[in-house]
């Protein structure tokens, strides 16, 4: 956003002002998540920079923090519930929602509004709602303090997100391809995995990137229908948190952090890479 | 082979048959045991469950949701699908537990060992402590404690009415965001006696006075939620006072050092104890039997200082198993704690407990 | 091209062709609801049931009615104004010596003390010493009991008997049913839901204000940089977004509390002294700034995506017609963002209402929202029937909000990152 040339001083001022106040606020969403990287290496049991870390004192920092991680059996018991039921999830809700979606991006489509807020609703409807639904519901029906209770209810919770990713990439995509592949003699599964399957393949991988991340990350539906055997990390976190942080907490959140700066890279690649198979560069 | 070599022969067999009949209908099997965590629950672990496994061979985990076990009772029976074998729990939770079916009624003496000298349980454990479903393990205590190091030597608080007292006793306090032992407190801050504190209560000036009684230190108070946060706060001296189960601050004391001490003033102690899921009675009886004798209850309070809800187990506690210090003094049944103590009153919780919840709420929300 | 009804089109083998397209269009509305229909029955299973279970819970009442079978048929006759006659003391009696045997009376002396405390005693009290009493069991039950001999609660039994009820959604409002009959508010001291419901939507409405406030000088430079220098940015933006909820709670408690970052700094800085920390967690300042920063995202995003529609030659032109800057911007460049404007804000106010994690750990007393009182009513006071009527209301409210987003909006333009 350059200035003008013809811009005056007033407006100068105005412009810096305005980088400025931009600045800030950047800082401001992003700030809190660099402190705590530096402070997951404290030495000490506390939650702040202690002396001999501002005075970069290589006696003032420690791994003692991931290594408790490393070692706690209930920790890595969480991480692997977190896996399986984030996996789980991930997969079932991609099948459907990919399934879904191209119904969904048919022309010829009926109440495709109204099916499509329905298919969204899970994302929008209020998680403590949904929570104490499920309970409600699930313990009907033996499901509740299950793993097969916690991935269903974590893939109705991601299949939004699969839901609009795909449907995003297929409304975009151009259906004389396919056409053009049947002329030129394919058949119809030829077609779809030489032609159609490529193309969505960035959506698809997204929205699963969004599903996983959706069930790896959610507290309040396991906190109500999972048993002691689901507990996943989210869920140590969260009692953690509650009782009295200690800085383990600070090294997981560290993790996760750079857990989500990966997975925001794979995104990233996966739309330059759509971007450029559809032939448009970014600019 | 000579006759009577022969006869020794046989009589081994029946030996090894019958221990292998032993074997076979006491298979090792997992206990999953509900509890209320931290230090009380490793007291437990230590105290009933290790010898347990190493007599029995069975496998036992630990469960820390006591604090939500009446709600997982009912979702569990609900859904036809209980998988606790042992829940810790109050005796309050205990009485609608029963009501709703969702525990086993016990029969104390079939049931529990007797003590060393031969009383049978119904006249060994505290009297009116054994309800129809529920087991007395401990009398625990919620008392007041303070950071010794907040107040001046010779000035240290030593009543509940000190905790009430801002202007002698400047600081923050934290006490339990719920009106269960704080209305009893603010009354007998407000001069009424220990054993009448319930009738005032049942009245609606009563309640007015004890909400009157809060008013005056509401904004010195951070309320806690979770036992572990108080000792924490006290400890960071976030807080000068701290409302606490009497096990934790001990523990912090003896454990970690912490400068605290114990108002034992106005102290409201009730019993903690088993119950067991509709249907687990069988699976658990063997080590009910083991956990609950003289022996196992007296062997607790070397690791924490809650008091053994048997009278023989009582006598028996001696002192504290890391540090060698004497026990008793710490136990809220000890003479000169008990003397202003206030049984808490569980019928009464039972009836006002959801409606004093929304008005202390609405009272926090002013 | 001649159209003429008498010789209509036909297709290669002799179909005409409006058949053979009506067909072709239906068979590819059935191929489209088939690929649909796993997920839509998916969906019904695992998230409509039990949001209808949940609607259901909050009017079901079966308490009284089956508990108490035998002494709601023998009320049907009372007349409410005097106490009722033996025989409905004969049939509690019975009732309650049924229930004490099946071990069923937990729930309705439970749900009797919702509507009047002292009942819970009363029922549990009574049921303990049913087997001893005996005929007339008028006197001997209220000998047991004060309760039996009051007007009040008979009517309160005849009331709750019907097998549905309205008292959750009148306590979730804190109304309740006066010995009469009507409708009252509840005292003073009693009321806290309505105080909960409007705080959770007026910190709602600042919070949504102050991520329009701060995501729209974001979104306007987003908006107007070369893309390869917003797509940089853009990831400042999309990384606090795809990180851990608790991560970034967890960072405003280190950076908030009193012990934590920022105070530190102040104190080392010489702003504060070190007795005179600032207090900005565990209250709703500390609900207001993380709920903030972490729902800032869900403004930027839409916000940009219509910035970015806005050719920058409008500006321009309205510059070069002599419009000066400010006036330029509100004349022209604001009202074509009010779409993204309210996207974003309709988008941030219903998450935020929902929202039951953040305030949770940060709220504190003054900071927690009607949602933390469901999940109170759900694990701690267990009653559920209140807390699914909160929990309907809520949702009620977030329907509204959601149908106005989609007609303006529409749903299916969300876009993710």
């Amino acid at each position: 956003m350059a200035l003008p040339s013809y811009a005056t001083r007033g407006e100068r001022i105005w412009h810096y002002l305005f980088l400025s106040l931009c600045a800030l606020i950047f800082l401001f969403l992003i700030g809190p998540l660099l402190v705590i990287i530096p402070l997951s290496f404290n030495a000490e049991p506390y939650f702040t920079f202690s002396k001999a870390m501002l005075q970069l004192d290589p006696a003032g920092y420690s791994l003692r923090w991931y290594e408790e991680f490393f070692t706690s059996p209930e920790w890595l018991n969480s991480i692997k519930n977190s896996f399986i039921v984030g996996i789980a999830s991930t997969l079932l809700a991609t099948v459907l929602g990919t399934i879904a979606a191209l119904g969904l991006s048919s022309r010829h489509m009926p109440a495709r509004g109204a099916i499509m807020a329905l298919l969204i609703s899970p994302m929008i409807v209020p998680l403590i709602i949904s929570a104490a639904a499920m309970f409600f519901f699930f313990s009907k029906i033996n499901l509740a303090q299950t793993y097969i209770g916690v991935v269903l209810a974590h893939t109705a919770l991601g299949i939004p997100f699969v839901v609009i990713t795909v449907t995003a990439t297929l409304s975009s995509f151009d259906t004389t391809l396919i056409r053009a592949a049947h002329s030129l003699g394919a058949n119809p599964t030829r077609t779809f995995f030489k032609v159609i399957l490529p193309l969505v393949t960035p959506g698809v991988v997204s929205g699963a990137l969004f599903a996983f991340i959706t069930s790896f990350d959610e507290v309040v539906v396991v906190l109500f229908i999972a048993g002691p055997e689901q507990r996943t990390m989210p869920i140590q976190m969260w009692s953690g948190i509650r009782e009295q942080i200690s800085p383990t907490i600070l090294a997981v959140a560290t993790l996760l952090v750079v857990l989500s700066i990966l997975l925001l890279t794979t995104l990233e690649l996966l739309r330059r890479r759509n971007e450029r198979l559809r032939g448009v560069t970014p600019g | 082979m000579s006759k009577s070599s022969f006869i020794k022969g046989t009589g081994i067999t029946v030996v090894t048959m019958s221990a292998l009949a032993v074997a076979v209908s006491a298979q090792a099997q997992t206990l999953n045991i509900v509890s209320w965590g931290g230090a009380y629950s490793e007291s437990q672990q230590k105290a009933y469950h290790e010898p347990w496994m190493k007599k029995s061979g069975d496998e036992i985990v630990n469960i820390d949701r006591s604090s939500n076990a009446l709600a997982g009772l009912r979702a569990q029976t609900q859904a036809g699908n209980v998988t606790w074998d042992l829940v810790d729990m109050l005796p309050a939770d205990a009485l609608i537990a029963c009501a709703e079916g969702l525990i086993e009624p016990i029969d104390h003496d079939a049931l529990l060992a007797k003590s060393p000298d031969g009383t049978p349980p119904s006249e060994d454990f505290i009297e009116g402590s054994l309800d129809e479903c529920f087991i007395p393990q401990i009398v625990y205590s919620n008392i007041v404690a303070f950071n010794t190091e907040m107040f001046p030597e010779d000035k240290q608080p030593s009543t509940i009415a000190d905790v009430f007292d801002v202007e002698n006793f400047p600081g923050k306090r934290t006490l339990m965001r719920k009106p269960i032992n704080n209305l009893e407190w603010a009354l007998v801050a407000d001069g009424v006696a220990p054993e009448d504190v319930y009738d005032v209560l049942e009245t609606e000036e009563g309640i007015q006075r004890a909400f009157a009684k809060l008013d005056t230190i509401k904004d010195q108070v951070i309320w806690w939620e979770e036992g572990a946060q108080p000792p924490q706060l006290l400890a960071d001296q976030e807080v000068a006072f701290g409302s606490a189960y009497n096990g934790r601050i001990f523990n912090a004391m003896v454990n970690e050092d912490q400068p605290f001490e114990i108002i034992w003033d106005g102290q409201v102690f009730e019993l903690d104890g088993w119950v067991v899921p509709a249907g687990k009675l069988d699976k658990v009886e063997d080590y009910l039997y083991y956990a609950t004798d003289t022996q196992r209850l007296a062997d607790q309070a070397k690791y924490i200082s809650y008091g053994p809800a048997r009278k023989s187990s009582a006598e028996m506690v001696s002192t504290h198993a890391e540090t060698g210090i004497a026990m008793k003094p710490h136990m809220p049944t000890y003479g000169p704690n008990f003397e202003t103590a206030i049984p808490k009153n569980n019928e009464f919780w039972a009836d006002h407990n959801d409606e004093l919840t929304q008005r202390f709420d609405a009272w926090l929300a002013q | 091209m001649s159209d003429s009804p008498s010789t209509p089109l036909t297709t290669a083998d002799g179909v005409p062709l409006k058949v053979s397209l009506r067909r072709a269009v239906r068979q590819s509305k059935l191929k489209a609801l088939l690929l649909v229909a796993p997920l839509l029955l998916f969906l019904i299973v695992a998230f409509l049931m039990p949001i209808g279970e949940m609607l259901w819970r909050s009017i079901d009442n079966p308490e009284v009615s089956s508990s108490l079978p035998r002494t709601v048929v023998a009320l049907e006759q009372w007349d409410g104004e005097s106490l009722p006659g033996e025989p409905v003391y004969a049939a509690l009696a019975e009732d309650l010596k049924a229930g004490q045997k099946a071990r069923s009376l937990g729930l309705l002396s439970s749900r009797l003390n919702y509507e009047m405390s002292g009942m819970r005693s009363a029922v549990m009290g009574t049921a303990r010493r049913i087997e001893l009493i005996e005929p007339p069991y008028r006197e001997a039950l209220i000998d047991i009991n004060d309760a039996w001999g009051e007007i009040d609660t008979w009517r309160v039994i005849q009331r709750e008997s019907s097998p549905y009820t309205l008292s959750y959604y009148l306590a979730a409002v804190d109304h309740q049913y006066s010995p009469s009959g009507d409708i009252v508010a509840v005292p003073d001291y009693l009321q806290i839901h309505g105080t909960l419901f409007w705080r959770t939507f007026w910190m709602s409405g600042v919070i949504t204000f102050l991520t329009l406030l701060l995501g729209y000088p974001v979104a306007f430079l987003l908006a107007n940089l070369p893309l390869r220098h917003s797509n940089l940015l853009m990831i400042l933006v999309l990384l606090p977004f795809w990180t851990s909820l608790l991560v970034r709670t967890t960072t405003w408690i280190a950076i908030l509390q009193s012990q934590g970052v920022l105070n530190d700094m102040m104190v080392a800085l010489g702003v504060i002294a070190d007795e005179a920390r600032w207090q900005m967690i565990h209250n709703k300042t500390g609900t207001i700034i993380a709920m903030t920063h972490i729902l800032l995202p869900f403004m930027i995003l839409p916000l940009y995506s219509v910035m970015k529609t806005i050719p920058p030659s409008y500006m321009r032109a309205a510059r070069s017609l002599g419009g000066r800057a400010f006036l330029s911007f509100r004349r022209v460049y604001f009202p074509l963002t009010l779409p993204g404007i309210a996207a974003g804000g309709i988008l941030v106010f219903i998450l935020s209402i929902g929202y039951y994690i953040t305030p949770a750990l940060v709220g504190g007393q003054s900071g927690r929202f009607i949602t933390n009182y469901i999940a109170y009513h759900m694990q701690t006071s267990l009653n559920w029937g209140l807390a699914a009527a909160i929990a309907s209301i809520l949702l009620f409210v977030v329907i509204v909000f959601y149908l106005v987003f989609n007609r303006l909006v529409g749903v299916d333009k969300v876009k993710l990152g």
